[in-house]
């Protein structure tokens, strides 16, 4: 375990956002504090485009600190600092432990310095040149360059120095509640998961529905929905998980419906019914992890028919990505080893032998006539959703 | 749903609900007699006293003595220590199974063979018994282990093990003979003599005691080398701190089991064939994948055509009841079950089967209700999946 003192956080883009900044940068504050909040206590505080993050007592623990901050949305840089003295000598050790860490040896370094306080009596520059003249002789292997060095050395003195050589990128992105709410349309799959962790790191916050088809699918398929939904939750904060029970409505459109339009007209209704709830909870789009062509219910047309049975806009921020760049963001995100988990979800019932790859919208709404009480099946679904809050 | 029948457990050959008796003296071993058996003070006495009884109750149920239990983390560990550590100390290069065992023996089998030993499947016949006759052919001088299991945990099909055990005794008295008895614990008369076995698996959970404890019994004469090494526990055949409550709450789970098992034996069997013709004479279109003969009273396999048979269980466990689709060790590997497919069922009726598990708590009230929901669940799937 690295020791850590005190970490600093960067943003990038919400610097950016002119008179709205404000709004952005508290947002972040509150997000920053109430994730933390439930490992320990920690200050959190801002000064100059600069989130700090400190601990207030023994228990904080600034390594379990680090890993949660690595996933929330709005940070660019994370810096884990060690604080010392403000002299020389103690500055020069702390470097070195700092540059041990990092095996330094054949690798270019520079030194950058901030002198917050005056009353130091190197300035800046000098700072740097003493500093870096110290650890050149110190630490074995090291060289010099000041235009592309492979490890940057920063001091700032302020109240303590602060000597930091490591900056970690951070999950990027907004902070999450600065763009409004969206309703995620959960399965147990790989992609759903993405979809949600893309959005969400626009400042999107997540609503989740997921539609549970007991008997035809197990409990366990509900279990592995709720720990995505947990998963997920790490980067995007609370999340709400409405799980709607859908046997009937999928028995009643197995019935009465032709047998190639099943998960077109499966798909249509649980985006109305995404859509309901999306209305009831102030959500004001929807998301989904369509890509185009993955599979028979995702053509171009099938999507152009499903999109058709709502209002609402839907995100499908995979839309153009290839499976493998999927994968890549859900091991990425630790939501791919409980995806592949192989209890089924309701898409993988019932899949029709020859399913229309391009389906006829006219066809498709004249079929789904047949469902003549779709509304109050649809109705009673959602009062008897069980509702779940995420954390 | 009738409310007076609101848990009716069908899946006791996955695991059983535990006595209570047993529950509160495993309690009573992890809050009182906490100590450790090796200790050499009052509490370890105190608790290597536990130790003992439950070895004596234990031995008495399969007509062994006390010395020759030893306790294991349950029956994959006991089939383990009795197939590797039994090989480990005798010579031959020859193994014989069959090929509807257990996955804790297949798995340590296929260990084996990658080692270089060589190991023969006897195939079971269309009943999923064993044919002796083959087997007998199959023997050879070299065969250092027969491994068998007693009662298939799929089907409830009761292997020859007593004749093998002659055969083996009169051909080949040097080859080890062990018997898996997880699922015939309990369910059978068990008798070492008469079985003439070097080793024999055991399994508390499933005689409605504790999890995470089984036994193995090991012949007096019989040659055994440890497979984990450790603080020379158990004579060091199986070292590392005992399982005092669990070990506890078994013995006494083996005592109570064995009081007028013969009684709970023909209830157990009533209940099976009732079950078994309330299935046959209400559904069409099935089959039974338990042999008439030789079979053990809990167990019966079924399937249902055109049925998908975990949407069966789930549409069960809806109205209350729980059993197994195939088997619960292997319900989370994919593919079809290697034990019917063995016995030569067709796939589509695979993927339909359900096992049925009794325990002696099982109740005639309880299996007249299981039919009736089987009835009403088996038209309402068949209606969707035959389409």
């Amino acid at each position: 375990m690295q020791k850590i003192d005190l970490i600093l956080l960067k943003y990038g883009e919400i610097a950016l956002k002119g008179l709205n900044k404000p709004i952005f940068e508290r947002k972040l504050l509150d997000n920053i504090k109430s994730r933390l909040d439930k490992i320990g206590k920690f200050s959190v505080r801002r000064a100059q485009s600069t989130v700090y993050v400190e601990p207030l007592d023994d228990a904080a623990d600034m390594n379990q600190a680090l890993k949660i901050l690595k996933k929330i949305f709005g940070i660019v840089n994370i810096c884990p600092v060690v604080k010392c003295e403000k002299n020389m000598e103690s500055i020069a050790k702390t470097a070195q432990e700092c540059l041990s860490g990092l095996d330094p040896s054949g690798k270019s370094f520079k030194v950058e310095a901030k002198r917050e306080d005056k009353k130091f009596p190197l300035n800046s520059p000098q700072l740097c040149m003493e500093l870096g003249g110290i650890l050149l002789d110190r630490v074995e292997g090291l060289r010099v360059d000041v235009h592309n060095p492979e490890i940057v050395v920063n001091v700032e003195i302020r109240g303590e120095a602060y000597v930091y050589t490591q900056k970690i990128k951070g999950a990027g992105g907004m902070p999450v509640g600065t763009n409004g709410k969206a309703t995620l349309l959960l399965s147990g799959g790989i992609d759903s998961p993405v979809a949600g962790y893309m959005i969400a790191k626009r400042g999107v916050e997540i609503e989740a529905v997921h539609f549970h088809s007991h008997p035809y699918t197990s409990d366990r398929a509900k279990e592995k929905v709720i720990d995505l939904a947990k998963e997920v939750s790490q980067y995007c904060g609370k999340i709400k998980l409405h799980i709607v029970p859908f046997t009937e409505i999928q028995l009643a459109i197995i019935e009465k419906c032709p047998e190639n339009y099943l998960t077109i007209i499966m798909r249509r209704i649980m985006m109305q019914i995404a859509e309901k709830v999306s209305r009831q909870n102030g959500s004001a789009a929807l998301i989904t992890g369509e890509s185009i062509g993955q599979v028979a219910s995702q053509t171009m047309e099938s999507l152009v028919c499903t999109d058709n049975a709502v209002e609402m806009p839907v995100f499908r921020p995979l839309i153009g990505m290839d499976k493998e760049e999927i994968v890549t963001i859900s091991k990425k995100i630790e939501t791919y080893e409980t995806s592949i988990l192989p209890y089924e979800d309701c898409c993988t019932i019932f899949v029709p032998k020859h399913p229309k790859t391009k389906p006829d919208l006219a066809e498709i709404i004249e079929a789904e006539k047949a469902l003549d009480d779709i509304e109050e099946m649809i109705e009673k679904a959602i009062s008897e959703e069980e509702v779940l809050v995420i954390k | 749903m009738n409310s007076a029948l609101e848990t009716v457990y069908l899946d006791n050959s996955a695991t059983t609900r535990v006595y209570s008796e047993s529950a509160a003296l495993a309690l009573d071993a992890m809050c009182s007699s906490y100590g450790n058996p090796s200790s050499l003070h009052r509490k370890g006495i105190e608790a290597e006293k536990l130790i003992k009884k439950a070895k004596e109750q234990i031995a008495v149920t399969i007509k062994a003595s006390p010395a020759e239990i030893y306790f294991t983390s349950g029956g994959t560990e006991a089939d383990n220590l009795a197939i590797i550590g039994g090989c480990n100390a005798n010579r031959g290069n020859h193994i014989l199974s069959s090929n509807v065992e257990h996955p804790a023996v297949m798995s340590a089998l296929q260990q084996l063979e990658k080692k270089g030993y060589i190991v023969e499947y006897i195939p079971v016949q269309k009943n999923g018994i064993i044919d002796t006759a083959r087997f007998s052919k199959m023997l050879r001088k070299d065969t250092v282990l027969v491994t068998c299991m007693f009662v298939n945990n799929e089907t409830g099909a009761v292997q020859p093990v007593e004749s093998m055990g002659k055969i083996i005794k009169k051909t080949n008295p040097g080859t080890l003979f062990h018997i898996d008895a997880v699922q015939a614990y309990g369910k059978l008369p068990i008798d070492v003599g008469s079985l003439n076995a070097d080793f024999i698996s055991l399994s508390s959970h499933k005689i409605h005691g504790p999890k995470g404890v089984g036994a193995l019994y090991v012949r007096s004469k019989s040659k055994l080398l440890p497979v984990q090494f450790g603080g020379g526990q158990q004579n060091g055949i199986r070292p590392g701190t005992e399982n005092v409550p669990g070990i506890a709450g078994f013995g006494l789970a083996a005592e109570m089991c064995h009081n007028n098992m013969n009684q709970k034996i023909e209830k157990m069997e009533y209940l099976k064939q009732r079950l078994k013709n309330g299935i046959l004479n209400n559904i069409g279109d099935v089959l039974i994948n338990t042999p008439d003969a030789n079979a053990a009273p809990h167990i019966l396999n079924v399937s249902f055509a055109y049925v998908k048979s975990e949407v069966l269980l789930h549409s069960l466990e809806n109205d209350g009841i729980y059993v197994s689709s195939g088997s619960a060790c292997s319900s989370h590997k994919k593919g079809p079950s290697y034990v019917l497919s063995a016995l030569g069922v067709d796939r589509k009726m695979i993927d339909g089967s359900i096992r049925f598990s009794l325990s002696e708590f099982t109740t005639e009230k309880e299996i007249d209700y299981t039919v009736e929901r089987l009835v009403e669940n088996v038209k309402n799937i068949r209606k969707l999946m035959k389409r």
